[in-house]
C-alpha cells in the first residue's frame, strides 16, 4: 500500500498527541520560546492576544504569513493558527504556509455568519470551538479534527469556560442514558447529524479530542478544567497578559499534568507574580461576546 | 504483570486501554514513587520537550533512567526520543538506547502519513509468514543511527529505520496504539515476561 496523507486519524491523531498539555497563544518568537521553554505542548501564533483584539476593536484577521513562519522557524512544538470563520481561502493560506493546526476561530471577525469552513477539503486537520454537543458536532461533521470550548476568550475569567464544557460533558451523559429510539429525537433537538450522536453515545465521549479555552487564567483554573473531563487546556491572554509570564506558563503546565493532586497545584501557585486583571464576563454587553459568533 | 504508562502529558490514555484489552493490570505514573510497583513501562507519544520538562520538573530523569537499567521501557514517538542518547538538539533526554534520532524528520503534520511495514520480529507463524503492521506517523522522528546493542526492528521500503530493540527496550517511531493492532503491545509484554523470570528467579514456580 502506498503511504497515504492527510487522513481523518492522522488529524485527529496529532490532538491525541497533545492531550494533557497546555496550548499557549504567542504573538511573536520570544513568545514562542518562551512557551516552549514552559513546557507548551504547541502554541498559537497570532497578532494580538483576544485580550487586545477585545480591546482595540475593529476587524481581526488572520495574521501575518511572516510572523507566523518565523515562529514556525522558531519552535520545534506544533504551531497553529487562526483563520476566520467560514473563511476558507485564509485557510488555505494557512494551509500553504505548513501550519500544523487551523483554529477556525470566533477570535477573529467571522467571514462568514452562515457556513463554516468545509474542513474535509483540507490535508491539515482544524480545531473549532464550541458551547454545547450539538455545535461540537456540526462542527466535526463539518471535518474538525480536535474541539474546544469557547469560553469567553481574552477576559480571564473562566466562567464561560465551565458552563460550556459542562454543557458538552453534561450532555454526553445524558445522551448515555437514552434508549436506541430516542436518538434521533436527541439528533433533531441539538441539530446534530444523527451518526455523530451514535458514535458519542457508543464511546461516552466525543468522537475527537476536546480541549477547554477561553478565560482561564491561573493553574487551578487549568486543573478545574481539566477535572472536569477535558483532554488538555488553551490559554490566551492568561500567560502574557500576567505579571511573569515563564513562571506562570510553567505552574499552568504543571498543573494540568497533575490536575488530580491538589498539593502539587498548590505548590506550583505560590509565588508566580499577578494574574491577568481580566474582565467579568457579566460586564461585557452581549453584543460583544465572542462565544456567540458560529453557531 | 503491571505495566505502567508514563502519564506526564500525551496519549497515555491509548496505551493504557490497549493493554487493558489484553487483560493487563495498567498504572499511570506521573511521579517517582509509582514506579516501584510496575514490571514495565511504556513513554507514549506526545510533545518530547514537554514530557521531558515535566520529567525533569519532578525529579523522575534518575528513577525512569535506573528502571530502564533494569525493567523494559517501549517508547513511541516521543517516548522513542526519550530513550536516544541524541537527538540532535538540547533536550532533556534518558539516553538509555544507544540510537540517535532526527525530530519531526519527515516535515510538518501535512507530511503526516500511514504506512504498511514488514516487521519481521511480530512474524506469529513458524514459517515467518506476517501480515504488515499498518503504522501511523504524526510528526515523526526518524531512528537515525543505531549502534553497539541497538538492532533495527523494521524500516521504510527506502531502508530508513523506525523501529529498534536494545535489550529489554524498544523505540518505534509510529503509534501502535492508535491502529487498533496490538501485536507490538504483545511483542513489548513477551520482552516484560522474559524480564520478569530473569529477574525474579521464582517467577513462574509453582508455590
Amino acid at each position: 500500500m502506498e503511504p497515504q496523507t492527510g487522513t481523518v486519524t492522522l488529524k485527529r491523531g496529532l490532538a491525541e498527541m497533545l492531550k494533557g498539555g497546555v496550548i499557549m497563544d504567542v504573538v511573536n518568537a520570544d513568545e514562542a520560546k518562551i512557551a516552549e521553554e514552559a513546557g507548551a505542548c504547541a502554541v498559537m501564533a497570532l497578532e494580538r492576544v483576544p485580550a487586545d483584539i477585545r480591546a482595540d476593536g475593529g476587524v481581526a484577521r488572520m495574521s501575518d504569513p511572516a510572523m507566523i513562519e518565523k515562529i514556525m522557524e522558531t519552535v520545534s512544538i506544533p504551531v497553529m493558527a487562526k483563520c476566520r470563520i467560514g473563511h476558507f481561502v485564509e485557510a488555505q493560506v494557512l494551509e500553504s504556509l505548513g501550519v500544523d493546526y487551523i483554529d477556525e476561530s470566533e477570535v477573529l471577525t467571522p467571514a462568514d455568519e452562515e457556513h463554516h469552513v468545509n474542513k474535509h477539503d483540507f490535508k491539515v486537520p482544524f480545531v473549532c470551538g464550541c458551547r454545547n454537543l450539538g455545535e461540537a458536532l456540526r462542527r466535526i461533521g463539518e471535518g474538525a479534527a480536535m474541539m474546544r470550548t469557547k469560553g469567553e476568550a481574552g477576559t480571564g475569567d473562566v466562567v464561560e469556560a465551565v458552563r460550556h464544557a459542562r454543557s458538552v460533558l453534561g450532555a454526553i451523559r445524558r445522551l448515555q442514558s437514552l434508549q436506541e429510539e430516542e436518538l434521533m429525537a436527541f439528533a433533531k433537538e441539538m441539530g446534530a447529524p444523527y451518526e455523530l450522536v451514535k458514535e458519542t453515545r457508543e464511546r461516552g465521549r466525543l468522537p475527537v479530542v476536546n480541549f477547554a479555552a477561553g478565560g482561564i487564567a491561573t493553574p487551578a483554573d487549568a486543573a478545574l478544567m481539566m477535572q472536569l473531563g477535558v483532554d488538555g487546556v488553551f490559554v490566551g491572554s492568561g500567560i502574557f497578559k500576567s505579571g511573569d509570564p515563564l513562571k506562570r506558563a510553567k505552574a499552568i503546565v504543571m498543573a494540568t499534568t497533575h490536575f488530580q493532586d491538589a498539593a502539587i497545584i498548590a505548590d506550583v501557585s505560590k509565588n508566580i507574580g499577578a494574574a491577568m486583571v481580566g474582565i467579568h464576563v457579566h460586564d461585557i454587553p452581549s453584543t460583544e461576546l465572542l462565544a456567540s459568533r458560529g453557531w | 504483570m503491571k505495566i505502567g504508562v508514563l502519564a506526564l502529558q500525551g496519549d497515555f490514555a491509548e496505551h493504557q486501554s490497549m493493554l487493558e484489552g489484553l487483560g493487563v493490570q495498567v498504572s499511570q505514573v506521573r511521579l517517582p514513587g509509582q514506579l516501584e510497583a510496575i514490571d514495565g513501562l511504556i513513554i507514549p507519544g506526545g510533545e518530547s520537550t514537554t514530557i521531558g520538562k515535566l520529567a525533569v520538573d519532578f525529579n523522575l530523569m534518575e528513577p525512569l533512567i535506573s528502571f530502564g537499567e533494569a525493567k523494559p521501557i517501549w517508547g513511541t514517538c516521543a517516548g522513542a526520543i526519550l530513550l536516544s542518547k541524541d537527538a540532535r538538539r538540547p533536550q532533556p533526554l534518558l539516553g538509555l538506547m544507544d540510537i540517535s534520532v532526527e525530530r519531526n524528520a519527515f516535515g510538518r503534520q501535512v507530511e503526516s502519513f500511514e504506512a504498511d511495514l514488514d516487521v519481521p520480529a511480530l512474524s506469529e507463524s513458524r514459517k515467518g509468514e506476517q501480515r504488515p503492521f499498518h503504522a501511523v506517523f504524526i510528526r515523526a522522528p526518524l531512528i537515525q543511527e543505531v549502534r553497539g546493542e541497538a538492532k533495527t526492528l523494521s524500516t521504510l521500503p527506502d531502508g530508513r529505520i523506525v523501529a529498534a530493540q536494545e535489550g529489554h527496550l524498544l523505540a518505534t517511531s509510529f503509534h501502535p496504539e492508535l491502529t487498533g493492532d496490538d501485536r507490538f503491545h504483545r511483542y513489548f509484554l513477551q520482552l516484560v515476561e522474559i524480564s520478569k523470570a530473569e529477574t525474579d528467579p521464582m517467577a513462574g514456580v509453582v508455590e
